[in-house]
């Protein structure tokens, strides 16, 4: 490389950096994957739905303005946001400090426990923490006896997870040195190999391991075992916005505080996720 | 915005992930030359049924995306039931043998074509001058066919062997990690975009560079005969 790297970064940057003006704000773009069910997913007509989608055109009304939402895969996510074709994450996106370097986040509007998904039969059913939900952060004594146990249950298993997820860092941090822990890009994939039977059990956050077990393969497979929030599961899921736009990232955090308030973030969590995720 | 420590780190976490990428591309260049090899015998052996498989094989392997053909034998092989209760199973739960088998394959498909073009531009005269000496079977492959096949063949092969590193980073989409894979991760747990795929890119460039001189020095070597003379 004889070009220095600095340069060719600064090139890059150049071209992307377009919507660094403040602007009027009337109508706003959203990125979404159309394919993280059920934070959004697209339905029979091509049509984005979800817990996402229903929450964003909720608070666009609340700040008035109008929200177009449009398909972008998670790989041209951050640089689609910096080149301005829209101008919004939502995508299940984790709020952590490393990210923060790179775009803003919204306060948090959903956090999930995490959980796994095994067979049936797996010995993760018969433990005494089976099914309750255990915060790292808030009891970490009774979380660390939940955990002693299903380390105890994992010991010599592949567990699956998506890459850089807070499941990942979980798993890496508390899960590696007795179990294989297998990254995989996306939830899809991962599903297929615990289906085939390389993987053991998945570990994911509940909505996503609902809508795994709606797939008509996945009559053998039961959420099972102890669930987990706090510590490495971080704070949520948050909108992701370019660093110029703090104005717009008020307008949304206001709106949140709004919806949170009146029940709405609640009444659209319990329709697409069945369970209450409010952060 | 780009501190050195970042890009620093960053070039050792793909660097240590260089010897899977390595491992994968030198087994399937050396699995697949030999496929490629046995393909071309059965295309070039005047065998009716040799002659077709090796014609399917080719269709196949050279016809479809490598991306595909990775994906239905990691992926797709293992929703046959059978095959998870096969003796091959061990073999194929791992996404090594997985990733080394479908690139092997790949590059049998395209190799045995350069290979066979390299057979057929033997020279006739050649092969009837060794006639003519008395070399038949075997020894007039040794001694003629195979040095002039084997000098002829190298520039295209060369060419294959470099876009098998590059095929290698494939192998993230089966949870193998590659040089790829990590600068993926990295981008996604930092959502710095470029810097990790430049640093890969470059170090996929460096490999291949060094590649391209070996076979330059290879085709040297294997050519005393179109050097310059001294006299």
């Amino acid at each position: 490389m004889r070009l220095p790297l600095a340069i060719g970064m600064s090139l890059i940057a150049a071209t992307f950096a377009t919507a660094a003006h403040a602007k009027d704000w009337k109508t706003v773009v959203i990125g979404m994957e159309g394919a993280y069910a059920p934070y959004n997913l697209t339905d029979s007509s091509s049509k984005i739905v979800g817990f996402e989608p229903d929450l964003v055109q909720d608070l666009c009304a609340r700040i008035k303005v109008e929200c177009k939402i449009i398909a972008q895969d998670w790989d041209g996510m951050i640089p689609g946001l910096q080149a301005g074709k829209f101008d919004v994450i939502m995508d299940g996106m984790s709020i952590t400090d490393e990210r923060k370097g790179q775009i803003d986040f919204s306060a948090p509007y959903a956090n999930a426990p995490a959980g796994f998904v095994a067979a049936k039969d797996s010995p993760l059913a018969k433990l005494a923490s089976n099914g309750k939900v255990f915060d790292l952060t808030k009891s970490p004594a009774e979380a660390g006896k939940a955990l002693d146990e299903l380390r105890a249950a994992l010991k010599g298993k592949t567990v699956g997870v998506q890459v850089s997820t807070t499941h990942a860092t979980f798993a890496d941090a508390h899960l590696k040195d007795i179990a294989t822990v297998k990254e995989y890009k996306t939830t899809d994939e991962r599903d297929l190999d615990l289906k085939s039977g390389r993987i053991d059990a998945e570990l994911d956050d509940y909505p996503i391991l609902a809508a795994v077990l709606d797939q008509p393969d996945s009559k053998d497979y039961a959420i099972i075992g102890p669930q987990f929030a706090g510590g490495e599961f971080g704070i949520g899921v948050g909108m992701g916005l370019r660093k110029a736009d703090a104005d717009l990232t008020a307008k949304f955090n206001d709106a949140l505080k709004a919806a949170f308030a009146d029940g709405s973030v609640k009444k659209y969590s319990l329709k697409w996720f069945k369970i209450d995720t409010t952060p | 915005m780009m501190s050195l420590d970042f890009i620093w780190l960053t070039f050792l976490r793909l660097i240590a992930a260089l010897p899977v990428t390595i491992e994968v591309w030198f087994l399937s260049i050396l699995f697949g030359g030999f496929v490629a090899a046995c393909v071309t015998w059965m295309r070039v052996s005047g065998i009716l049924p040799f002659s077709l498989f090796a014609r399917l094989f080719i269709f196949i392997f050279r016809g479809s995306p490598l991306l595909i053909q990775l994906f239905i034998i990691y992926y797709g092989l293992p929703s046959i039931p059978f095959a998870r209760h096969s003796f091959l199973w061990p073999f194929l739960r791992e996404p090594f043998y997985c990733a080394v088998l479908s690139l092997a394959l790949c590059t049998a498909g395209y190799t045995s074509e350069i290979f066979r073009g390299a057979l057929a531009a033997v020279p006739r005269g050649q092969v009837e001058a060794a006639r003519a000496c008395g070399m038949s079977g075997f020894l007039l492959f040794r001694r003629i066919i195979l040095p002039i096949a084997a000098r002829q063949a190298l520039p295209a092969y060369s060419t294959e062997v470099i876009s098998m590193t590059k095929a290698t980073a494939l192998v993230s989409l089966i949870t193998l990690w590659d040089v790829l894979s990590v600068a993926l991760k990295i981008r996604n747990d930092t959502l710095i975009t470029y810097t990790p795929l430049l640093i890969a890119g470059a170090i996929y460039y460096v490999f291949n560079y060094i590649l391209a001189r070996v076979f330059v020095w290879l085709e040297y070597v294997v050519s005393p005969h179109l050097r310059r003379r001294v006299y």
